[in-house]
């Protein structure tokens, strides 16, 4: 089972502020972690790995820095590490991302599974999984909870969350599969792997080392154009209506309607 | 304070307070609670491979020594000092194999004990024996290949549960202390069952239970060191346990400061909060002051046992006499910080302060650490007037 696991790079918060001024994400006192969703893309990967054998590949792209969330995944289980990195690939929207991600896991070649989370919790598109797929015209299955069994014939069994429930599916080989965070519980590094992680060797990939056609990479790929960054005004006061209930109830629909926000005819309001 | 951590060691210290953060401080009251032994726990230490950090390379350790095993204890006692014995006490047990064993005990349980696959304990403590060890009576007769152990062994941390047992007998009562040895004992032997698990005032997310032997056959490979050697052997152990005892209480004194620290910005009183005032203040400092000399009191020690310095019984008994009693002083004045809170088992010191009074009372009282203490000096000054 050749296994990659696609990883992301992101700020340490949920929260996240942006300068008012500027419009641009603060990233001061912010640090870098793996995003939460692809803690359990790797950990289901190297579960997969210890059920049926094979490797789990993890493929980042990103600035140089993305280098300890890469050597984090190895000691998480992950055996080999690949960083896509270069100045052309900088300011990509989701489509030139999964563009330049399907370009590094055609290069690490025979992969049979493609795990990431279902989002990444700064952009929060839950895009680039399915345009990966895409990308290297091969099925994907999103918000996965489980994944049963693969079978000898190549056929994979898993659960898809759905708001209320889940859905069994069976697809096949190779295939995309984002995950949701009920799949598993990551476990901790290990002191080993830490330790091996240290030492191991990160694959480092530019545009020239990926067959990639330079004008779908980055800023002049990405058709997505960001027109201004804004934290939304918080809503003002609002209007009360008190008093007896049956008088209040008939204010506020006479007020709904002389707005246009209710239509229909006043009959029975009263 | 920088106490120039190798790279290694700085990893150890990570893992071991993320762990402690994550997973232990959780379930900490819960466990408090329940009165239950830490399994699950047990089991995320093992695959952190934070059981290996004090055991050598050739069974499947990580090569450390003290110094790394109190690392481990200090982070995750900041979390649960009774948790944290689970890995302690495990220690306590490990040590005199390490120290004493032969290279086939060492083949059958190390690799084991560095996984976290077994735990181990120490029983030495008896119901008429404990500051004056010499008093044991638990016997180990010699007879053929085999050893035919009775008695009663008394509080022993992690009893239950460990898997392997280093019990100090005596082989040859006639001889007293000279006649003791101590014996490897697998649970499960016959002849060796548990007594009642104690209740306790703290340290109760770890069982602490009765041994007790009735012709308690085990091989005569099991012995460790020689016949005759058992005190020697307890004596060593202990020598490279108390720090690590020193630094279970270091944790939990460190624990205590961090949440007197947080609250004390938080209570508000006479309109500001009560970090603001200088009775506050002055507390706090004194607290942190202390807890930082223990440490670094410990880490030296750890430092110089580990280097393998000679005669080590005075320095390794200052470090627990001291650091038990700064956590019995912070982990009361903590309490005194959050006043009518911190005396509520709802908030988490009060827990702290009765996990810290062990620290004072086990691998010998701080009466009997002075007493080695005194008599080292008494001793090293009269070698010097010869």
């Amino acid at each position: 089972m050749n296994i990659v696991v696609c990883i992301k790079q992101v700020p340490d918060t949920t929260d996240v502020k942006i300068n008012p001024e500027t419009n641009t994400l603060i990233r001061e006192g912010v640090e870098s972690i793996i995003n939460p969703f692809d803690a359990y893309a790797i950990e289901e990967g190297v579960r997969l790995k210890e059920k049926y054998g094979g490797t789990v590949n993890v493929l980042s792209m990103g600035p140089p820095q993305v280098d300890a969330s890469l050597r984090e995944a190895i000691s998480l289980g992950a055996d080999e590490a690949y960083l896509l990195t270069d100045r052309t690939f900088a300011g990509a929207d989701t489509l030139a991302t999964a563009y330049t991600l399907a370009a590094g896991i055609r290069k690490i070649g025979d992969v049979d599974i493609i795990l990431m989370g279902r989002q990444a919790i700064d952009g929060d598109t839950g895009q680039v999984g399915p345009e990966v797929a895409e990308n290297l015209d091969i099925p994907h299955v999103t918000d996965i909870r489980k994944i049963e069994q693969i079978d000898d014939q190549g056929s994979i069994y898993l659960e898809r969350l759905l708001e209320e429930g889940y859905v069994r599916l069976k697809t096949k080989l190779p295939v995309v599969i984002t995950v949701v965070k009920e799949i598993n519980e990551p476990r901790l590094p290990s002191l080993k792997g830490k330790m091996l992680a240290k030492k191991k060797e990160i694959n480092t990939w530019s545009a020239k080392d990926v067959e990639v056609n330079e004008k779908r990479l980055g800023l002049t790929g990405s058709p997505t154009q960001v027109v201004k960054i804004f934290t939304p005004p918080k809503p003002a006061g609002g209007k009360v209506f008190d008093g007896d209930i049956k008088d209040s109830v008939g204010k506020l629909l006479r007020e709904l309607r002389a707005s246009g926000i209710l239509m229909g005819s006043e009959k029975g309001d009263e | 304070m920088n106490y120039f951590l190798t790279e290694e060691q700085q990893m150890i210290k990570e893992l071991a307070a993320k762990i402690a953060d994550e997973k232990i401080r959780p379930i900490a009251h819960e466990y408090d609670e329940k009165e239950e032994f830490p399994a699950e726990i047990v089991k995320v230490l093992g695959q952190a491979d934070l059981y290996r950090v004090f055991i050598p390379e050739e069974y499947e350790g990580l090569g450390g020594g003290v110094f790394e095993m109190c690392l481990v204890v200090e982070e995750l006692s900041r979390a649960c000092g009774g948790i944290a014995l689970a890995y302690a006490a495990s220690g306590l047990g490990i040590i005199p194999i390490i120290l004493f064993g032969t290279e086939e005990q060492k083949k059958k349980y190390l690799p084991k004990l560095a996984s976290g696959e077994i735990i181990a304990a120490f029983a030495l403590t008896e119901p008429d024996a404990g500051s004056d060890a010499g008093a044991i009576k638990t016997t180990a007769k010699p007879e053929g290949d085999s050893y035919i152990i009775n008695g009663t062994k008394q509080w022993i941390s992690n009893g239950g549960d460990a898997s392997i047992y280093t019990v100090i007998t005596l082989t040859d009562p006639s001889r007293g202390a000279r006649g003791s040895s101590a014996i490897l004992v697998d649970k499960g032997t016959p002849g060796f069952e548990f007594g009642k698990k104690e209740e306790k005032m703290g340290i109760r997310g770890n069982s602490t239970r009765e041994l007790i032997f009735q012709d308690c056959k085990v091989p005569k490979t099991n012995l460790l060191a020689k016949e005759g050697m058992g005190f020697m052997v307890a004596m060593k152990t202990f020598d490279q346990s108390r720090p690590g005892v020193a630094s279970q209480a270091i944790g939990i004194a460190q624990g205590a400061l961090d949440e007197a620290v947080r609250y004390s910005t938080e209570r508000h009183q006479f309109g500001k909060p009560i970090s603001s005032f200088q009775a506050i203040q002055f507390m706090l400092a004194d607290m942190a002051t202390q807890i930082e000399a223990a440490r670094a009191l410990t880490l030296q020690v750890a430092r110089s046992i580990d280097a393998g310095e000679k005669n080590v019984a005075k320095i390794s008994s200052m470090t627990k006499v001291f650091a038990s009693d700064v956590a019995m002083k912070v982990t009361t004045d903590a309490v005194q910080i959050l006043g009518g809170y911190g005396y509520m088992r709802e908030y988490p010191v009060e827990k702290m302060m009765r996990d810290a009074k062990i620290t004072q009372i086990y691998e010998g009282t701080n009466q009997i650490q002075r007493e080695v203490i005194g008599m080292n000096l008494i001793k090293e000054t009269l070698r010097k007037k010869k």
